[in-house]
């Protein structure tokens, strides 16, 4: 899986009220959550955003609620991926669940600047900046992981995993 | 090498001998939870899995607590779904009422989350069943979902951050102060990923009211979890409520810490965590001319009867400033029940507080008490991130509920001290 896209870089401990405030909660449907990601920090986000833009942020993405209207929210916006210096651990898991693919690097994130074209090739983690030329490498994932996102995401491993009645490759 | 409790739980619920921090498991979950608001996508996510019964209708539970009663058509329309898929399904369904009120006050008062279990909770605060015991954690409504239909979940088990408490607390330091302090000190993501151990005298001197609000914001330092040990005061508050059998598991003496922290709570003072990361911890004395427009007690952090003890000790007799609104919510049916038996109500709304009804309020932001533009609150809740409460220019100043009280009666951050009462006078 390849990825294309211009950089939003945003700081550290970006939490999932300011990705989506919690008084738009009693909706599910992905336009509507869209339409109000990253109103916190940036209320125009939504609109300035293009499909297949990749989100960049420091340490501890997606900190605070457990709640999955926020990758969901990322994704229908048009974020293709997110790279950061690390991730609060429900956001992770909630995002690699959905299928938006997650990435950690603190040395691509500290190289990306504001609007860089970045290409990100989700099975060697490579990130390369096009307009500086340099390549990271993300943290790996563990092979479990790779399937899920192969896979699309929990819900179609699990059907899969249903059907023909076979254990987890845990 | 010996195991921590957290490492036993999840080897035992993963058949296997012994398990090392970092591995990836597959365990059978114990109990599944999710709130009107994440269960509302779980039981999307649900559907897909073509799955027509949950895995056990006694151990699944959606607790109606965010948006309840319904502030709007949508969030009514939310609720409903939430509410139809439980009656149909036969889960366990919870929407205030005599024993409804916020998940996290609910469940251990339910005895339907016990030591030794493995608890999984489609919301951030669900480490809070970590003060019985339990490896409690929070998901997301798609992990949710698989866990209701399988009663499996994925996880990678988390390396243990010990944290052992000492020394003598002074007056009005509570255990929210000693949650907040750590986090001040650790930081956001100072555990994170990682399983908080919390114990030492202080911790066992806790009532279990105190535990759970130390466990609930274990989370606001990245953890996965944050246990305690089982002890008698645990046994004493399970055993009458437990609806199931319980296995207790304790640290080996040799168990593997990753980080070991001591602290001597000696010097600790009434806490204010100041907008807007909940580890931007000051004394409250060092904020004290700052003037407030709201306060709130309640929440899954500070709304159990202890913490209405508290404020009522602070407010009775007094009169809360003529500028602020300040809004207290028993976090249960049966704490508001317990709080009007005690008096406590009367007292609160002698003092002219308003009492809400037993749900989340307006800790996240969704009604019932939320902030307009530049609006300043204090806070007896776990988050204090731009925009929590309200306006993206509004302010959260997370503190204990004595702090909360006597803030709202001075209409200003203050200590309880200002308020003319001793300390001493509180035997809560």
């Amino acid at each position: 899986m390849r990825f294309r896209g211009r950089a939003w870089v945003f700081g550290d401990n970006i939490d999932t009220d300011v990705i989506i405030p919690g008084r738009y909660l009693n909706t599910t449907d992905p336009k509507e959550l869209a339409a109000h990601c990253m109103e916190g920090v940036d209320p125009e986000f939504p609109r300035k955003v293009q499909p297949g833009d990749i989100m960049v942020a420091g340490r501890n993405f997606g900190s605070g609620s457990s709640r999955e209207h926020a990758p969901i929210s990322l994704r229908a916006a048009g974020i293709s991926c997110v790279i950061a210096k690390s991730f609060a651990r429900i956001f992770f898991r909630n995002a690699i669940n959905i299928g938006l693919p997650v990435l950690e690097c603190a040395e691509a994130v500290e190289a990306i600047a504001p609007g860089d074209e970045l290409e990100v090739r989700l099975d060697t983690g490579e990130i390369h900046n096009c307009r500086t030329g340099q390549t990271f490498r993300a943290k790996p994932y563990p092979r479990f992981m790779l399937e899920l996102i192969q896979a699309g995401g929990l819900i179609p491993y699990t059907r899969a995993r249903l059907a023909k009645s076979q254990p987890s490759t845990v | 090498m010996g195991m921590t409790m957290a490492e036993k739980i999840i080897a035992a619920h993963a058949g296997l001998d012994r398990v090392e921090p970092g591995e990836l498991v597959e365990v059978q979950v114990d109990f599944v939870m999710a709130n009107d608001i994440t269960a509302a996508l779980a039981i999307q996510e649900f559907a897909k899995l073509e799955v027509e019964e949950v895995f056990d209708r006694e151990r699944v539970a959606f607790v109606a607590d965010h948006f309840v009663p319904p502030p709007n058509i949508k969030a009514a329309e939310q609720c409903m779904a939430v509410r139809n898929w439980a009656r149909r399904k036969g889960i366990l369904y919870f929407e205030g009422g005599r024993d409804g009120g916020i998940e996290h006050i609910v469940l251990p008062e339910q005895g339907l989350v016990l030591p030794g279990e493995i608890i999984i909770g489609a919301d951030s605060h669900t480490c809070t069943y970590g003060a019985l015991g339990a490896f409690s954690t929070g998901v997301g409504s798609t992990d949710a979902a698989v866990a209701m239909a399988t009663g499996r979940l994925w996880l990678k088990v988390p390396s243990t951050m010990r944290l052992y408490y000492h020394g003598t607390l002074r007056p009005w330091v509570t255990a929210k102060d000693l949650i907040l302090h750590t986090i001040g000190r650790i930081g956001v993501d100072g555990a994170l990923y990682m399983a908080m151990f919390f114990t030492g005298p202080i911790i066992q001197a806790l009532s279990m009211d105190g535990r759970f609000t130390i466990a609930n914001m274990a989370i606001e330092a990245g953890a996965k979890a944050g246990l305690m040990e089982v002890d008698e005061k645990t046994l004493d508050y399970v055993r009458p409520r437990a609806k199931r059998p319980f296995t207790v598991y304790k640290d080996d003496p040799d168990a593997r810490y990753e980080i070991d922290l001591d602290f001597d709570v000696s010097e600790w003072e009434p806490a204010i965590a100041v907008p807007h990361l909940p580890s931007n911890v000051r004394p409250v004395g060092e904020l004290a001319d700052l003037r407030i427009d709201q306060v709130f007690i309640g929440s899954c952090t500070n709304g159990r009867i202890e913490d209405l003890r508290l404020a009522a000790h602070i407010l009775r007799g007094q009169r809360v400033h003529p500028e602020v609104r300040c809004i207290i919510i028993p976090g249960s049916g049966p704490t508001y029940r317990q709080a009007l038996d005690e008096g406590l109500i009367d007292i609160f709304v002698e003092a002219g507080a308003v009492v809400g009804l037993p749900s989340c309020g307006p800790c996240m932001g969704g009604y019932s008490g939320v902030l307009g533009p530049g609006e300043r609150c204090v806070s007896t809740t776990n988050r204090n991130f731009v925009g929590r409460m309200g306006h993206p220019t509004s302010e959260v100043y997370l503190a204990n509920p004595a702090v909360a009280a006597a803030s709202a009666i001075l209409g200003r951050i203050a200590s309880p001290e200002e308020i003319q009462i001793r300390a001493e006078a509180f035997a809560g």
